[in-house]
């Protein structure tokens, strides 16, 4: 095994909120009991300062580093950046990572059983926001006994969860990093996951939302598949797939899957359908969907200034989803605000992905302005 | 080639730029490469830095001495940057090699007090005796290329800028010039524009000192 990585981990469930202390929504309807799935990985120091917190994006769950069980093939979603020596490291920092409430790999969501029906909640389940996922991290760190985290980082919607705690608990964040991500989910992205929810709601296995069972698996399929054309830029897809044929010389003249592109396609959306939850993808769509700084905090240019954090941005050359020019955008309205705060754009052909894949580069920045942060004090750093 | 002849020019460079920046300061440098001056300055006068180039490989650097970073072209102008929101605004070595300087020094003073502007003397002895002679595009130490593959894509003599200023009514506080190996203050200004292979100019809009 990768001595660098955490090693095994285990899932811990922290459960809060009943019927006379509900958790109350964004929406204002009201959620109890609350449970949530999160992970720790190194160790809190004595004042527990060095907590990091990591916000998983639309398809990740808690477990972002090591292994669940010595034979476990499936690494940490993020394990890559978190580890002993990695850019998070867990030599120096806390690392935590807990599963977005509507989620569905341990915190509450549309799959829970609902305690007084003993069936899952469904479309019963209530609309929950950013702010929403926040408010219940936010809940999950004062249990583990943080009053400020170092660091909140996370990308894509990670991202806005990293922007929604600076604004929403500003003195809770020292510094935070916000990756291919930016102030509101743009017309595009909103009418991508709009393809992606009627996918879902217009496969008859829906059954308005309380399926038991696998449910609508062909409608997640086709969303996931959608998902990641989205994640992929052009010159990737082309250099990646091209024209290429999956299994044969010639054209077969049929609605086979033929195309290598298609095959790819299909194995994403059949691999999705089997680990994910399609009422989930509904709710965590439209979280997306309804976050915009502007609505919640007012002018753009003037939303970040009780802020503390000291932010770092990064943008990705080729990322259509979540262009560079949208991560400008909070970029300027920080310095609007004269914040601290710093920008990259790292060049990858890999689109919206990159976030996820070129860990490599990412690792540099996030080891530099980790690092950075504890000289900043030092050098009259502004926080 | 181009990181490595900035970086010498900058050592001669960094002294004089300090010792124009007060301490406590908050300062942009525009083309700050790794950060190195601003690095510098931080220890020697405690300054708030930001640094902005074109390279973010380099940025890293900066990062890791907790500076903030700015990864962008100077070309499109810095639109996002707060009037009046810097102390000092430093541009050393950067203006000749950019598509836009009367756009880059625009945004400079808009964006700070007061601007340091560094650049390489196209009107100095030198450049023009080779040109004279030799009939060739020329070359010297501060400027080593070939016409083909000089970053310098901006002829600039002192006169050339101190016009400048005039026309736009930018006042010059200080200037200072390369002659040999010694920087040079307003006593050797009448020759500077054929002596001196580089000069540095701190300029502002607002006319306070």
């Amino acid at each position: 095994m990768d001595r660098k990585s955490v090693g095994l981990v285990q899932s811990h469930t922290y459960t809060f909120a009943d019927a006379d202390e509900p958790l109350v929504l964004e929406s204002g309807k009201t959620l109890a009991p609350v449970a949530v799935a999160y992970e720790t990985y190194g160790s809190p120091n004595a004042d527990r300062s060095n907590a990091v917190l990591i916000c998983h994006a639309l398809s990740g769950d808690a477990h972002a580093a090591g292994y669940h069980h010595p034979h476990d093939k499936h690494l940490g979603w993020w394990d890559g950046m978190i580890g002993p020596g990695k850019a998070f490291d867990t030599d120096r920092y806390w690392v935590i990572c807990s599963n977005a409430i509507g989620g569905c790999k341990g915190t509450t969501g549309p799959a829970s059983i609902h305690p007084k029906t003993g069936k899952a909640h469904g479309l019963d389940f209530p609309i929950v926001t950013i702010r929403d996922m926040v408010d219940v991290q936010q809940r999950l760190i004062t249990h583990l006994g943080i009053e400020r985290l170092y660091s909140v980082a996370g990308g894509s919607m990670g991202g806005f969860q990293v922007l929604e705690w600076a604004l929403r608990y500003p003195e809770k964040v020292r510094s935070a990093i916000c990756l291919a991500s930016s102030a509101r989910l743009s017309a595009q992205g909103i009418a991508f996951n709009a393809v992606g929810r009627n996918a879902i709601t217009k496969d008859s296995a829906w059954a308005e939302g309380h399926y038991e069972g696998d449910g609508p698996e062909n409608g997640l399929a086709i969303a996931r598949m959608v998902g990641h054309i989205t994640y992929l830029s052009e010159l990737l897809m082309d250099s990646k797939f091209g024209r290429r044929l999956q299994s044969a010389d010639r054209l077969s003249y049929d609605f086979s899957t033929e195309f290598a592109v298609e095959s790819y396609l299909n194995h994403k959306g059949n691999a999705f359908k089997r680990r994910f939850d399609a009422n989930s993808y509904l709710y965590m769509t439209k979280a997306m969907d309804y976050f915009d700084i502007e609505r919640s905090y007012g002018p753009l240019n003037r939303a970040f200034a009780d802020i503390q954090a000291r932010f770092m941005i990064v943008a990705y050359s080729t990322d259509w989803l979540f262009p560079s020019a949208q991560s400008k955008a909070l970029v300027h309205a920080l310095l609007a605000c004269n914040k601290d705060v710093s920008f990259i754009e790292v060049d990858s052909p890999y689109g919206h992905d990159a976030f996820l894949v070129e860990e490599d580069r990412l690792a540099q920045i996030m080891a530099a302005f980790l690092s950075g942060g504890e000289k900043a004090d030092v050098l009259g750093g502004h926080s | 080639m181009n990181e490595h002849y900035v970086d010498r020019l900058s050592r001669t460079d960094r002294d004089l730029i300090i010792s124009n920046v007060p301490d406590g300061s908050r300062v942009l440098d525009l083309g700050c490469g790794d950060c190195g001056l601003l690095v510098e300055l931080a220890k020697k006068k405690k300054i708030q830095g930001v640094g902005l180039d074109i390279d973010g490989d380099l940025l890293t650097k900066g990062l890791a001495y907790g500076l903030s970073v700015y990864h962008g072209n100077l070309d499109d102008g810095l639109p996002g940057f707060p009037d009046q929101s810097f102390d000092y605004v430093i541009i050393n070595q950067t203006l000749q090699v950019v598509k836009n300087p009367l756009l880059v020094l625009q945004e400079t003073l808009r964006i700070g007090r007061f601007a340091i502007v560094g650049f390489p003397n196209f009107g100095h002895w030198r450049l023009r005796w080779g040109l004279f002679l030799g009939g060739r595009a020329p070359k010297s130490h501060a400027l080593p290329f070939e016409w083909y593959d000089t970053p310098n894509i901006r002829v600039l003599t002192v006169t050339d800028f101190r016009d400048y200023c005039r026309r736009e009514q930018i006042h010059v506080v200080r200037d200072a010039y390369l002659i040999g190996s010694r920087w040079h203050k307003a006593s050797r200004r009448f020759s500077a524009n054929i002596m001196a292979q580089a000069a540095m100019f701190v300029i502002t809009r607002s006319g306070t000192i």
